[in-house]
C-alpha cells in the first residue's frame, strides 16, 4: 500500500492527556451500549432456550446411545410430550426385523381418489391440525398422460370424476436415496428392512433432503404442531410417528411402529378400494410378491435411478 | 530453532512476539474504534440495521421458521440466495490475487488486500446466512468434524463446510500475517505467506465450484441439474467480486490516505469487461437449450422467465436482473470507462444487483417451481427474511469497514518501535 507515505503519528496515540481518556470512555460506553442492545434483541432467544434442555442438547446420535441412555432418552421425550400435549404417551424403540425388506404397490385401477389414505396418515402420525400435514399427496391425473405436470393435488370435487385416474405419492424408501446421501450429517438413513428413516433429535433442519427428493417426500415442522390431547395417538416410536420437535425434517416412514409388529401401514388399513398391497419382498409367498411378478408395475421417475420400493400398476 | 538463533543476535526480539503481538491488536483494536464522525455515524447506522436482523433471526428460532414464507414446496429462499451469492463475492476477491502474485502486477500488488479482505468479509456472511437457515442452531455442533457426525465425503454440504471455512483461515492468515509484519516495520517472509497465497486461488475456485455442486448433484432439480452452473458460477463471481472492489477502491480513495493507483483500477475493468460477457453467454447456451428442447425440463426456465400457468412471481426479478447485466456489459464496454468514475460506479452497481438477483432469487427459488410432484406453489419473502437478509449483510460490512481500516491504519502508521530499547 502506500508505503512512500510520509509517517504522521496520530495524534490520539502519542499524547497521553484527558482527551485520550474521554475518547476511550466514550468508546467503552459505545460498546457497552452496543452488547446490551444486541442483548436485548436477541431476548426471544430465551424462550426458544427454555424449550431446550441440557439432556438434549447434548443428546447423542441415535446409532451412538447406549441402551441406558436410550432409556432415559424414551423416558423424557414421554415426560415432554405429556407436558406439551396433556397427553400419556408411550414412544418405544422398533427395531428392523430378520429377513424382512418392506415393499409398497398401489393398484391405479381401483384407487379412486378419496382420500381415505391422506386423512388415515394425518391421525396416525401426529400431524399438525391446523395444516392438514400428511405425508400422502394424491394427484388427479387426466387419462391418457402420465405427465404430472398435467395433475392436480388440491382437488376438492366428488371422485372419481370423469376421465380422471388418481395416483397416490408418498416417499419410495428408495434403495439409492439422494435424500440420505446429502445429508451432512447423517441424521437420516435407511434401515435393513428398507425404510428411510430419520434421527429427529439430531437433523439440524438445513432441509438439504427437501430439495434433493425427486418426490416431494419430506416434510419441515415450520412450527411445532398443535393437536389437542384427545386426538394424539398415544402409541408412539422414536424413528416413526411420535411428536416431532420444531424445526426438524420428517417423513412417511410405512408406519414402522405398526408394521415391525406386523400390522399394515394406517393407510392401507384406511383405503376402501384395496387399491394398496403392502407386505415383504423377501418372502417368495406375500401377495406384495405375486403383483410384482404378474403385475405390469412401474415406478415413479425411473430414470433417475433411485430404485424405489413402492410400484404402481394397472389392472387392465 | 529459529527463535534460539536470533535470541543470541538480538535479545530484545525473543520476548517481542509475545509482547509485540497483543500490541499488535491493541494497535488495530485502535485503529478499528477510533475514526471521524462520518466513519462512527456509518457504523452506528450498521449496527443498528444488524440489530434489528438479529432480532428478526432471534424471533425466527423462536416461533419456528413459519416465519419465513417458505414452504414444503419452496424450502430454500431468500437466506440461501444470499449465501450462494455471497460465495461468489468471496471467489470473486481471488481476480486481485491472480495479477498481483502470478503476473506480479504492481499496481494490484499494492491494493490486494483490499480482496483478501472482502473474502473474509464474504464468507462470514455467507456462514451467517447458512446458519440463519438452520432450523435447530442449537445442534450446529452436529455438523463438527468429530464432535458430530460428518457425512464426508458423500454430502457435498460436508465439502461446503470444509472448503469456505477453510477459505476463511487461509485468508485471515495472509492478511494477519501481511499486517503484522508491516506493524513490525519487517519485510514480509515468502515462505510464511506466498505459498498460502498460491494456494488461495485454487481454493478460491473450489468454494464457488463446490457450491455450485450442492445444486447441480441434485437429479431431481431439472433446473440445477446442468453441468454448465460450476462454470456459470465463476463467471458470475468474477463479475460481481471485482465490481464490488472497484467501488471499495473508488470510496477508498475519497476517504482514506491510502494510495489507490490507476493501474488496480484500470485492470479490474478490464476483467470485468470480459467476464460480464462470458456470463452473458452462458446464460444465453442455457436458455437456447431450455427452449429449444421444450418439456418439463424447461418448465422452471418457462415460470422464471414468463410465467407458468399464470404464475408470474420471478419474472420481474429476472428480467431486471437481465437488464441490468446487460446494461452494465454496455457501460464496461465503454472506451475508457476506468477513468470516468461517475459511469463506472453505476456500470459496477448495476453488474453488482444484477448477479444478486441471478445468483440469488433467480438460481435457487426455480429450482423449486414447479415443485418435484410439478406443483406451483410461489415465494415471496417475508419481511422477517428481509430483516434477517439486511442485518447480515450490516455485519458483514461492519466486518470489512474495521478490516479496511485496520488495514489502512497499519499501512500509513509509523512503524512501531522495537519494544525493549
Amino acid at each position: 500500500m502506500s508505503d512512500g507515505k510520509p509517517l504522521r503519528v496520530e495524534s490520539a496515540v502519542g499524547s497521553k492527556g484527558a482527551g485520550v481518556s474521554r475518547r476511550t470512555v466514550t468508546k467503552g460506553l459505545g460498546l457497552t451500549l452496543g452488547l446490551a442492545a444486541f442483548g436485548a434483541a436477541g431476548l426471544p432467544l430465551r424462550k426458544a432456550a427454555e424449550r431446550i434442555s441440557i439432556d438434549e442438547l447434548l443428546q447423542k446420535h441415535y446409532k451412538e446411545l447406549s441402551d441406558a441412555d436410550f432409556e432415559r432418552v424414551l423416558q423424557r421425550l414421554e415426560r415432554e410430550a405429556q407436558e406439551q400435549y396433556g397427553a400419556p404417551v408411550e414412544i418405544k424403540d422398533h427395531r428392523p426385523l430378520k429377513g424382512v425388506k418392506f415393499g409398497y404397490a398401489i393398484n391405479l385401477s381401483l384407487c379412486n381418489g378419496n382420500g381415505k389414505c391422506v386423512e388415515a396418515c394425518h391421525r396416525e402420525n401426529n400431524h399438525d391440525r391446523a395444516t392438514n400435514q400428511s405425508y400422502i399427496r394424491v394427484l388427479e391425473m387426466p387419462k391418457g398422460t402420465m405427465d404430472m405436470e398435467q395433475g392436480n393435488t388440491t382437488y376438492s370435487h366428488a371422485v372419481p370424476a370423469k376421465d380422471s385416474y388418481y395416483m397416490p405419492v408418498q416417499c419410495l424408501q428408495c434403495d439409492n436415496p439422494p435424500c440420505v446421501d446429502v445429508c451432512p450429517v447423517e441424521a437420516t438413513w435407511k434401515e435393513r428392512d428398507g425404510i428411510v428413516v430419520i434421527d429427529y433429535q439430531w437433523c439440524i433442519g438445513c432441509r438439504y433432503c427437501q430439495a434433493a427428493c425427486p418426490y416431494h417426500a419430506r416434510r419441515f415442522n415450520w412450527k411445532q404442531a398443535q393437536i389437542p390431547a384427545s386426538e394424539i395417538n398415544p402409541q408412539q416410536s422414536y424413528l416413526s410417528n411420535r411428536v416431532r420437535p420444531q424445526g426438524v425434517v420428517e417423513k412417511c416412514h410405512f408406519c414402522l411402529h405398526r408394521t415391525r409388529e406386523g400390522k399394515v401401514p394406517a393407510c392401507m388399513e384406511a383405503c376402501p378400494t384395496g387399491a394398496r398391497v403392502f407386505g415383504n419382498l423377501l418372502d417368495p409367498e406375500s401377495e406384495i410378491r405375486w403383483v410384482l411378478e404378474n403385475k405390469r408395475v412401474y415406478v415413479l421417475k425411473e430414470e433417475l435411478g433411485t430404485k424405489p420400493s413402492l410400484y404402481y400398476f394397472f389392472d387392465a | 530453532m529459529n527463535s534460539i538463533k536470533t535470541a543470541v543476535v538480538t535479545p530484545n526480539i525473543t520476548t517481542s512476539h509475545a509482547v509485540s503481538y497483543p500490541r499488535f491488536l491493541l494497535r488495530a483494536l485502535w485503529h478499528a474504534t477510533d475514526g471521524s464522525l462520518g466513519f462512527y455515524a456509518w457504523m452506528t447506522v450498521l449496527t443498528a440495521i444488524a440489530l434489528v436482523g438479529f432480532n428478526a433471526w432471534a424471533n425466527q428460532v423462536a416461533n419456528g421458521m413459519i416465519t419465513t414464507h417458505m414452504t414444503d414446496h419452496v424450502s430454500w429462499g431468500l437466506h440461501i440466495a444470499n449465501f450462494t451469492f455471497g460465495v461468489g463475492l468471496a471467489a470473486g476477491g481471488v481476480m486481485m490475487v491472480i495479477p498481483a502474485y502470478l503476473y506480479r502486477n504492481r499496481s494490484m500488488h499494492d491494493v490486494v488486500i483490499v480482496g483478501e479482505l472482502l473474502a473474509v468479509a464474504a464468507i462470514v456472511i455467507c456462514l451467517l446466512f447458512v446458519v440463519a437457515d438452520l432450523g435447530r442452531p442449537d445442534r450446529f455442533w452436529h455438523l463438527i468434524p468429530a464432535l458430530g457426525r460428518f457425512n464426508f465425503p458423500v454430502s457435498m454440504l460436508t465439502w461446503d463446510v470444509i472448503v469456505l471455512n477453510g477459505y476463511l483461515l487461509l485468508n485471515l492468515h495472509i492478511c494477519g500475517y501481511l499486517l503484522y509484519q508491516r506493524f513490525l516495520g519487517k519485510r514480509p517472509k515468502a515462505r510464511w505467506y506466498v505459498p498460502f497465497v498460491m494456494l488461495s486461488i485454487v481454493w478460491a475456485v473450489s468454494i464457488h465450484t463446490v457450491t455450485a455442486f450442492l445444486y447441480s448433484g441434485l437429479g431431481g432439480r431439472p433446473f440445477w441439474n446442468s453441468g454448465l452452473l460450476a462454470p456459470r458460477f465463476l463467471a458470475s463471481a468474477f463479475v460481481s467480486g471485482p465490481a464490488f472492489i472497484v467501488l471499495t477502491l473508488l470510496l477508498l480513495r475519497k476517504v482514506t490516505r491510502l494510495k489507490i493507483g490507476s493501474g488496480a483500477i484500470a485492470l479490474l475493468v478490464r476483467i470485468v469487461r470480459i467476464t460480464v460477457l462470458i456470463n452473458l453467454l452462458m446464460l444465453a447456451s442455457e436458455l437456447f437449450t431450455e427452449f429449444y428442447t421444450g418439456g418439463a425440463h424447461a418448465s422452471p426456465a418457462q415460470y422464471l422467465f414468463f410465467g407458468l400457468h399464470g404464475k408470474t412471481g420471478l419474472v420481474g426479478w429476472t428480467w431486471t436482473a437481465i437488464a441490468l447485466n446487460v446494461l452494465a456489459a454496455i457501460i464496461f464496454l465503454l472506451p475508457g470507462i476506468d477513468r470516468r468514475h461517475a459511469p463506472l460506479v453505476i456500470g459496477c452497481v448495476f453488474a453488482f444487483v444484477g448477479i444478486w438477483i441471478e445468483k440469488g432469487m433467480g438460481l435457487i427459488v426455480p429450482g423449486f417451481i414447479p415443485s418435484t410432484l410439478h406443483e406451483i406453489v410461489e415465494y415471496s419473502p417475508s419481511l422477517l427474511e428481509w430483516k434477517v437478509t439486511a442485518g447480515i449483510w450490516a455485519f458483514g460490512l461492519m466486518i470489512y469497514t474495521v478490516a479496511l481500516k485496520i488495514a489502512a491504519g497499519v499501512f500509513s502508521s509509523p512503524v512501531e518501535e522495537p519494544v525493549a530499547n
